[in-house]
């Protein structure tokens, strides 16, 4: 078995369970983690092909900024959990559907 | 010379302004303010008449003074003065009679409420009429002419209080009108034609055969129309007796003696041009009118309608005279006539001022101008009756009066003409018929008015006076002018005005089909003598002027046209010179008579009482209704000409009503019906098109609305089944 594709599968795996921690939890902080849990399975992709494929460093460079928009994305992300919370006086995501057409 | 005429213009005109605008602020309401205007123009006409026409004479004296007034292209209009003989003529009659009327006017009028504008109107009268003569374009005549009317208008209608006022000026303004809108046809006629409206240029282009024959002949009787409204000719007389409910003095100055004449003045003014189709059309409308009107005036009783019948039979005489070639004698005619005709209507004012005194101091409210009512003034007013039967002898036609000669040249000139062209004997039968009905009703007037006894009874003819010297003096001087002495100088001749100054100062000019003529090859008999007999005429004329040096006999452009004098030989000459002569003694002693009959038969009908007006009267049968009636001409009118343009104003009126506002409501009417389908089709498919792309909208919206939970989660699911059938299909 190649050694990319173990990479690949446990980014997958990764993927996947960050994905059914969107689509299954209810409190949006655990959402949160899932969404970190996906960005950071997409950085494992770009290590890996940036070790596997290509030779330089630029799939490294991007699996840096994901990590920083991550950093970003939490901080506005528990910045309108805060202001959902004060709004509603929960952090059920459920709740927040205040867009339903 | 330029100055003078200005002068005599203007100051009519300036009298005008100042009374009306400031006459009620003024002594005496202005009054003097328009006698001196008139008073000093009538001595400017003197003095012009004096050098020009007495000292200088000159046949062809022409003095023109013109000034473009409008110019387009090539063309200039041009407007201005044209002073010649007969101008000057004009000027000295129409002065001396306004100068008389208005000094009349000062007694008549006094005491009016709007004395100062009754003299405003007379300035303005005077200025208008001025303007006619010395016009020396057709175009300046017609707004002159149009003054004319207009300030006849406002005179007639002056004690507009009264309807039959009123009526009478709207009468007179509608029917001048009709014979204006002839004239205006006349004068485009002429503009098309020749291009200009300067008499002098009309009468070189009519001599250069420009316009000639039968358009010519149009031309002339269209103009004429214009003479038949303002001279009141037939069939447009009628407005001259309903004229009589102007003012006396009025009546005078206007409708006897000189806006009247402004149609015949006209009238020889286009004499040049004038064919001889269209001449005759003139003397026949002349002499018709002079019987017609004469045989009106026998039958009325109001004085002034008397009158103002005898004067329409007069300017008939003269329309007669101009249209059957005798020049002179109707300009004479209008001359002479103005004199006696306003002398005749100011002594009628004089008598109809002491009638309503003394019929006021009564109480009666019996019509101070029927003659039923007046009869023995003779013994109070001396004076008025003296004056009065001057002019009323020089109208009959009476030896040794100015009537006499101007009749008798106006009749020997008919005669002549009818010598000629025996075809038109009517003609002389109208004049001498006229004549002798003339002498008839003016003398009936004269003894039902001013002799037997005062009929309404002696109280009031105690009041009756003679009236005041302002009154009288005019009716002095008018008689004294009506007296041959002063045409038949400076060869005294009481028998025929031939050799007076008259006649020497205004010899026949030849007319446009006479000098014409002389190029056409096939001359036809009666032109070829008509030619002859003008020229013929204007040396009888001058040959008895023995201490004038003798004038040339030919007007000076017969002579710039070829006219070959060998044609007319001695013996044609003498020929036609007897003719003239023979008419002219036969004519006076015709006229003589029939004056003598009429005046014997009124003599005797009132006055001896030998024959009872009552009986005849009763024997003349519908013929006297007739008379008395006026011939129905207002009733024939009537039923016609009013009421016609009453019907047509009628149907136009439904017209209007039913078939114009018909359309337009039609019109509104198809436009509320599109509205109404064009509302139901915007209410229901428009708006149901509009409607229906929303309910489709809306319909889709609620399906789509379906998928738009607002739960992340159920996105991401449906994000998961999408990239779940994508792998589905690809692997598939």
């Amino acid at each position: 078995m190649h050694n990319l594709t173990v990479y690949l599968l446990i980014s997958a795996a990764l993927f996947l369970l960050g994905l059914l921690a969107i689509m299954t939890r209810k409190n949006a902080v655990s959402v949160l983690m899932g969404i970190e849990l996906m960005l950071n399975s997409a950085g494992l992709n770009f290590v890996a092909f940036s070790r596997f494929s290509s030779g330089n460093l630029n799939g490294q460079v991007a699996a840096l900024f994901i990590v920083i928009i991550a950093a970003a994305e939490a901080a506005v992300a528990l910045a309108i959990f805060l202001n959902l919370y004060r709004l509603k006086a929960t952090s059920d995501v459920d709740k927040a559907d205040l867009l339903q057409g | 010379m330029f100055g003078l005429v200005t002068y005599i213009l203007l100051a009519q005109l300036a009298a005008f302004a100042i009374v009306i605008f400031f006459g009620k602020r003024l002594p005496r309401g202005g009054d003097w303010v328009s006698l001196l205007a008139i008073w000093s123009s009538l001595a400017a006409a003197l003095y012009l008449f004096a050098t020009q026409m007495l000292a200088n004479y000159d046949p062809h004296y022409f003095q023109g003074f013109t000034f473009d007034w409008l110019s387009w292209g090539d063309y200039r209009l041009t407007i201005g003065y044209a002073v010649d003989n007969m101008a000057i003529m004009m000027l000295v009659v129409v002065t001396l009679v306004s100068a008389v009327v208005f000094l009349f006017s000062v007694g008549y009028m006094k005491g009016d409420p709007k004395y100062s504008r009754f003299f405003a109107f007379l300035s303005l009268f005077a200025f208008s009429m001025l303007g006619v003569v010395l016009a020396d374009n057709l175009l300046v005549i017609f707004v002159f002419w149009e003054l004319v009317g207009l300030t006849s208008y406002l005179l007639i209608g002056f004690w507009h209080e009264k309807d039959s006022a009123a009526d009478a000026g709207k009468k007179a303004f509608i029917v001048n009108r009709i014979g204006d809108a002839g004239m205006l046809i006349g004068i485009l006629f002429v503009f098309t034609t020749l291009g200009t409206l300067n008499l002098h240029e009309i009468s070189e282009g009519v001599a250069a055969g420009r316009l000639s024959g039968v358009m010519l002949t149009i031309t002339g009787i269209c103009l004429f129309c214009g003479a038949i409204g303002k001279s009141a000719q037939f069939p447009l007389h009628v407005w001259l007796p309903d004229a009589m409910e102007g003012p006396t003095p009025v009546s005078a100055l206007i409708h006897a003696a000189t806006m009247v004449a402004a149609g015949v003045y006209l009238t020889a003014r286009l004499f040049v041009i004038l064919t001889f189709d269209a001449s005759l059309v003139i003397a026949y409308v002349g002499g018709f009118t002079a019987l017609f009107a004469a045989t009106i005036a026998v039958a009325q009783y109001d004085i002034k309608r008397v009158l103002a019948y005898s004067t329409l039979s007069q300017l008939g005489y003269m329309v007669m005279a101009l249209g059957s070639g005798a020049y002179m004698a109707g300009f004479f005619h209008l001359v002479t006539h103005a004199m006696f005709k306003a002398c005749l209507f100011l002594g009628s004012g004089s008598v109809i001022y002491a009638m309503h005194h003394a019929l006021h101091h009564i109480h009666s409210d019996a019509d101070p101008q029927d003659m039923r009512n007046m009869g023995g003034l003779k013994k109070h007013q001396p004076l008025t009756f003296w004056t009065f039967l001057i002019a009323t002898v020089a109208l009959s036609g009476v030896p040794l009066t100015s009537g006499f000669l101007s009749k008798d040249a106006i009749l020997g000139g008919t005669l002549a003409f009818a010598m000629q062209h025996p075809k038109h004997w009517l003609l002389p039968v109208f004049g001498f018929s006229a004549a002798a009905l003339t002498a008839f009703y003016m003398f009936r007037l004269i003894y039902l008015t001013f002799t037997g006894t005062f009929r309404p009874g002696k109280e009031a003819e105690a009041e009756l006076h003679e009236s005041p010297w302002v009154m009288t003096l005019p009716l002095v001087v008018l008689a004294t002018l009506s007296i041959f002495i002063f045409y038949t100088l400076p060869n005294f001749n009481p028998a025929s005005p031939r050799g007076g100054w008259f006649a020497t100062l205004f010899p026949d000019p030849p007319r446009a089909y006479e000098s014409t003529m002389v190029h056409s090859a096939g001359l036809e008999g009666h032109e070829a003598e008509a030619s002859v007999h003008g020229r013929a005429g204007a040396e009888g004329g001058t040959a008895h002027a023995l201490d004038e040096p003798a004038p040339p006999d030919i007007d000076r452009r017969a002579v710039e046209t070829p006219i070959v004098h060998e044609e007319q030989s001695p013996e044609t000459h003498e020929a036609l010179h007897d003719v003239h002569h023979r008419a002219h003694s036969t004519a006076m002693l015709i006229s003589i008579f029939a004056a003598g009959l009429g005046i014997l038969i009124a003599t005797m009908g009132y006055l001896w009482a030998t024959l009872n007006p009552a009986t005849w009267q009763r024997r003349l049968g519908v013929l006297y209704r007739g008379m008395f009636h006026k011939w129905w001409f207002d009733e024939i009118y009537g039923a016609t000409a009013v009421k016609g343009t009453l019907l047509l104003s009628t149907i136009l009126g439904w017209f209007d009503l039913y078939i114009v506002d018909g359309i337009v409501n039609g019109a509104a009417w198809l436009g509320r019906v599109f509205a109404f389908i064009e509302g139901w089709f915007d209410l229901y498919i428009v708006d149901g098109l509009v409607n229906l792309t929303a309910w489709f909208v809306g319909i889709w919206g609620r399906i789509v609305r379906l998928f738009q939970g607002g739960q992340l989660q159920r996105y991401i699911l449906y994000t998961l089944v999408v990239i779940g059938i994508f792998i589905v299909l690809k692997v598939v």
